[in-house]
């Protein structure tokens, strides 16, 4: 753990730093290849609506350990087609679970049918009442409960935009965020088109609730994006590399945080898939589980760089990063002029050249010393006790710089 | 310093009273284990849809009442602790808990009618039984004089026809008055309802007067002779029949529109009731009110043309009499007013003792009786008690798998500060129980298999905003904080981000919470509790805990285990510790 957290420190600091940013047509590519899967999956294999959408009547048997086998299944197949209703001509009958065995059938309008066939499922399974459960569920109801789920659905993206449009204050990070979204959601139902699971309404649920947490995650990567990037006319840094450092920082956050939403869905998703074979659990945790990974991925992986694309071409940012440029490559010329003073509580390893948090003064000043100009000002003007910025007066940055004396303090 | 040194403790033993009265008032609750939703203790849900003959819209009204039907119904099958509410603007839901019931379905899909029948006979139905006060309906004069030879001997017990028939204390039954300013004048001599013939003649039954053997009375078609003179198989019936006791609800009973009907009011009065005269669906409107210049509340209806001619026969005969006339919902006596004077026009008024919410409630009654909601029942589910443990004890497994697989990735990542994490997730854990329960008592909340999905999942929302902490303390410290500093500055950091998150998690619960249909709302509201819960601890547990633990040397030392070491940090040196601590750093 030790060596993550050392890791941690570097990317923090930006000593070792992944480049996110600039092989964005890396991610681009793989994301497209993938999104490109989920749809082509989406378009030839559709999508496996479950009864409560298509209606029909759902068997549940719960059999004794060991017996929900393949010859059980064929017994109740034979039985539930014997029942001659027609619209249990054609059951699908799996097993789900460690234990359990599925019917599916056409939807039965006489409850006395569906009982029938309950009856007849019982026999064949030699079980008793209480092991079988039942859920008959109409076709236009189905219907009505699938447009409820697409009202939710647009509500809810809209109430999104709504958000991230009021949080980021900026068509730009909001543009960003909302194609990790439709990414996130594209590839969460991709996956269901492919895999062929049921989409349930527990399944719509679950890529709702995905919009929450992949939003989140880009909120939280967008916000160092913005406070690194606040005073990036002080800094060395063009917008991009900026905007890399912040994904790099909060890369662990990022990891730990996925890794903790992930582990109580995967038990759920265990518990779903291994114990009980199907119902609402399954739905909602492979629902989440592929969506909050897919999230972790976007908000890293697509967002930034998305952002850093769309920002590059603001004129401010361009002259921004000409600057950051022109100052990196004088700092290059005398780079241990920009060597800070040591201070009583500082840390003994060297700080790296890419800091530019808070200690301003010390970036900006030697940087003029690095440029190999002479220190401009005389002995009566005023030194400037704060950092260069833009102001509006002048239109240009001016260039300042404390007396040697106070260089360095705070 | 000092005065702010102090706060984290205070925060904490605030925060600890909460949780105390919040544990005290479930426990003044009673029940320790919340209440489970049919998937996870097996039962029957039966899910209406209502909709209406004419295609009208489904009032709100309308669905209350029916729900309300359908409750009585199901409850007085036999099942105990059903449960029935609406949902949606369309939607009844029936849920019979730990039984399978799918035979119920017909009986809850039903729909309700409301008939007009004449009272034959009324007598308090509730246990003492007293036989001599059966029977009135004979008693009245001659009113059925073609009937009258073959009345049974049980009808000369003529009890005061207004005594047993107008029960004491019940404000519902009161004097049915004309509405219309004309009829007194035609009234008078009507009143006295000569002649059996012409009463019975408008019902369009074939008469059949030949068929009425003396056991049998008048034939049944015949509403208004047969009041008169039931004969003596439905009056041994009537005598033998009891009420439920009070309190209880009533067996369903098959209200069937041509049969005499024998049923119970909800004071527990029993009636033998007519055929039907006059069907509910030939109502047109109810209302309730204080008309001009009287005081109190009365009930006013009017019927449709197809009805007005059989209502004024019947008040004609009834009228003056002291007999009268029943108003059934769903088999169950709503009112059974007198009549005190033909009405001809069409249009009545029940008057009697009425509170305005006893007046409201009949005319709803009444209004719902005149367009009855039908129901189709679109989704049916039974769960097996079995299966439904199963999902129960997965539902359980997951959470605690989860919950140790979060507590042991922190333990070992945070190290000291993952005590911190377990001690604020158990107290998340014991607020979100609390709450459970306390909701369960309080507003209904059953717990179901999303439910429980949704809590699980909220075991990482509330994880992560632990970590979102931690790392920002982390983050202070890299730039140079001591662990004391930066625990404040990393707290007003955090804070924001973490509210951010909590605010779209609450929003998703929300927007889910409307929109989901049946149980997976139950994901939705533990989704939405737990984020609260989640900001709530986070801000009274989990900060003044870090803010109380940052006084001690372990951590702010940087003890190697606190997970605040230089090492864990991959600093060599921890800001504003001034001893180096390794051994290398005293070489």
């Amino acid at each position: 753990m030790g060596k993550m957290s050392r890791l941690g420190n570097a990317l923090y600091e930006g000593d070792v730093s992944i480049d996110f940013v600039g092989r964005r047509m890396l991610w681009y590519t793989i994301s497209g290849i993938i999104v490109l899967v989920a749809v082509a999956g989406l378009y030839f294999k559709g999508l496996n609506m479950g009864i409560e959408f298509e209606g029909g009547v759902e068997y549940r048997v719960a059999m004794a350990p060991g017996e929900a086998d393949q010859q059980a299944v064929e017994d109740i197949r034979d039985a539930v087609v014997g029942t001659g209703i027609d619209a249990a001509s054609a059951p699908i009958v799996n097993t789900s679970g460690t234990d359990t065995i599925r019917v599916q059938t056409e939807p039965m309008p006489d409850n006395d049918d569906a009982t029938a066939v309950s009856e007849a499922i019982q026999e064949a399974a030699g079980v008793g009442e209480d092991d079988i459960s039942q859920a008959a569920i109409g076709a236009t109801w189905g219907q009505q409960v699938a447009d409820r789920a697409l009202i939710g659905l647009g509500v809810f993206t809209v109430l999104v935009v709504l958000f991230i449009w009021a949080y980021f204050r900026e068509w730009k990070m909001s543009v960003a965020a909302l194609v990790a979204l439709v990414h996130d959601v594209v590839i969460t139902v991709g996956v269901y088109a492919i895999s062929g699971f049921e989409v349930t309404p527990a399944t719509v649920t679950g890529v709702l609730t995905i919009l929450g947490f992949s939003l989140y995650d880009t909120v939280v990567v967008f916000d160092k994006v913005r406070e690194n990037t606040k005073n990036l006319s002080r800094s060395r840094k063009t917008y991009r590399e900026a905007a890399n450092l912040a994904v790099n920082q909060t890369l662990v956050r990022s990891i730990n945080t996925s890794i903790v939403a992930l582990l109580p869905v995967g038990a759920l998703l265990y518990a779903g898939v291994v114990t009980l074979g199907s119902g609402a659990l399954k739905d909602l945790a492979l629902a989440l589980f592929v969506g909050m990974a897919a999230g972790a991925y976007s908000s890293i992986f697509i967002a930034t760089p998305l952002l850093v694309q769309l920002k590059m071409r603001e004129p401010a940012i361009q002259r921004g990063d000409a600057r950051a440029t022109t100052r990196a490559r004088h700092h290059e010329v005398d780079r241990y002029a920009a060597v800070p003073v040591f201070t009583d509580d500082m840390p003994v390893h060297d700080e790296p050249t890419g800091d530019d948090r808070d200690e301003v003064e010390d970036d900006v000043a030697p940087s003029a010393v690095g440029s190999g100009r002479a220190p401009r000002y005389t002995a009566g003007e005023r030194p400037a006790s704060r950092a260069v910025s833009n102001s509006a007066s002048a239109k240009r940055a001016q260039p300042s710089r404390k007396p040697r004396s106070q260089r360095g303090k705070k | 310093m000092a005065t702010k040194a102090s706060r984290p403790g205070r925060t904490l033993i605030v925060f600890g009273m909460v949780i105390a009265v919040l544990f005290g008032a479930v426990a003044l609750g009673g029940s320790w284990k919340p209440k489970l939703g049919l998937d996870l203790q097996g039962g029957t849900r039966i899910t209406l849809e209502a909709s209406t003959e004419t295609g009208d819209a489904v009032t709100p009204e309308k669905l209350e009442e029916a729900a309300g039907i359908i409750d009585s119904r199901v409850n007085g099958s036999g099942v105990s602790e059903a449960e029935v509410a609406t949902q949606g603007d369309r939607n009844i839901i029936v849920e019979i808990p730990g039984q399978n019931r799918k035979d119920l379905v017909d009986t809850v899909k039903q729909t309700a009618q409301l008939r007009f029948r004449l009272v034959a006979a009324a007598a308090p139905g509730v246990p003492a039984p007293q036989p001599s006060t059966g029977p009135s309906g004979a008693a009245s004069p001659s009113a059925s004089g073609s009937a009258a030879p073959s009345a049974e001997p049980s009808g000369k017990a003529t009890p005061k026809p207004s005594a047993s028939a107008s029960p004491r204390g019940r404000a519902l039954s009161g004097g049915l008055l004309s509405a219309d300013k004309t009829a007194p004048a035609a009234s008078p001599s009507a009143a006295a309802s000569p002649s059996a013939g012409t009463s019975a003649q408008p019902l369009p039954g074939q008469p059949v007067p030949g068929q009425a053997t003396p056991a049998k009375g008048a034939p049944v078609d015949q509403p208004l002779a047969w009041m008169n003179n039931p004969g003596s198989e439905w009056l041994t019936k009537f005598q033998s029949f009891t009420c439920p006791a009070q309190g209880k609800v009533a067996a369903p009973v098959k209200d069937v529109k041509a049969q005499p009907l024998l049923t119970c009011d909800e004071n527990g009065t029993k009636y033998l009731l007519s055929a039907a005269v006059i069907e509910g669906t030939q109502l047109k409107d109810a209302s309730s009110g204080i008309p001009q210049g009287q005081v109190g509340y009365v009930v006013d209806l009017s019927f449709d043309s197809t009805a007005r001619q059989s209502f004024a026969d019947v008040t004609q005969q009834l009228a003056g009499t002291g007999q009268q006339f029943a108003i059934v919902l769903d088999g169950e006596v709503i009112s059974a007013p007198q009549v005190n004077q033909p009405i001809p026009g069409g249009n009545a008024q029940i008057s009697g003792d009425f509170t305005q919410e006893e007046a409201q409630t009949l005319a709803n009654s009444l209004k719902y009786g005149a367009l009855p909601l039908k129901f189709t029942a679109p989704v049916v589910t039974e769960e097996g008690p079995s299966l439904a443990s199963d999902q129960l004890a997965a539902g359980i497994w997951a959470g605690l798998v989860g919950l140790a697989l979060v507590l042991v990735y922190c333990l070992i990542y945070y190290r000291g500060l993952g005590l911190v994490v377990f001690a604020s997730l158990m107290v998340a854990a014991a607020v979100t129980y609390a709450t459970v329960l306390v909701m369960s008592e309080a507003v209904g909340f059953t717990l179901t298999l999303p439910g429980i999905a949704g809590l699980i999942v909220a075991v990482g929302i509330t994880a992560d905003s632990f970590i979102v902490y931690f790392e920002r303390i982390r983050d202070e410290m890299r730039d140079g904080k001591s662990m004391r500093v930066a625990v404040e500055a990393g707290w007003v950091r955090a804070r924001a981000t973490c509210l951010a998150a909590d605010a779209v998690s609450l929003l998703a619960a929300v927007v889910l919470y409307i929109f989901a249909i049946g149980v997976v709302k139950g994901f939705a509201f533990a989704l939405g509790i737990s984020t609260i819960i989640d900001i709530v601890v986070f801000f009274f547990f989990t900060k003044p805990m870090v803010s109380w633990l940052a006084r001690f040397p372990f951590f702010y030392n940087g003890h190697k285990l606190s997970g605040l070491d230089a090492e864990n940090l991959g600093l060599d040196r921890l800001p504003g510790v001034r001893r180096p601590r390794t051994a290398g750093g005293n070489a």
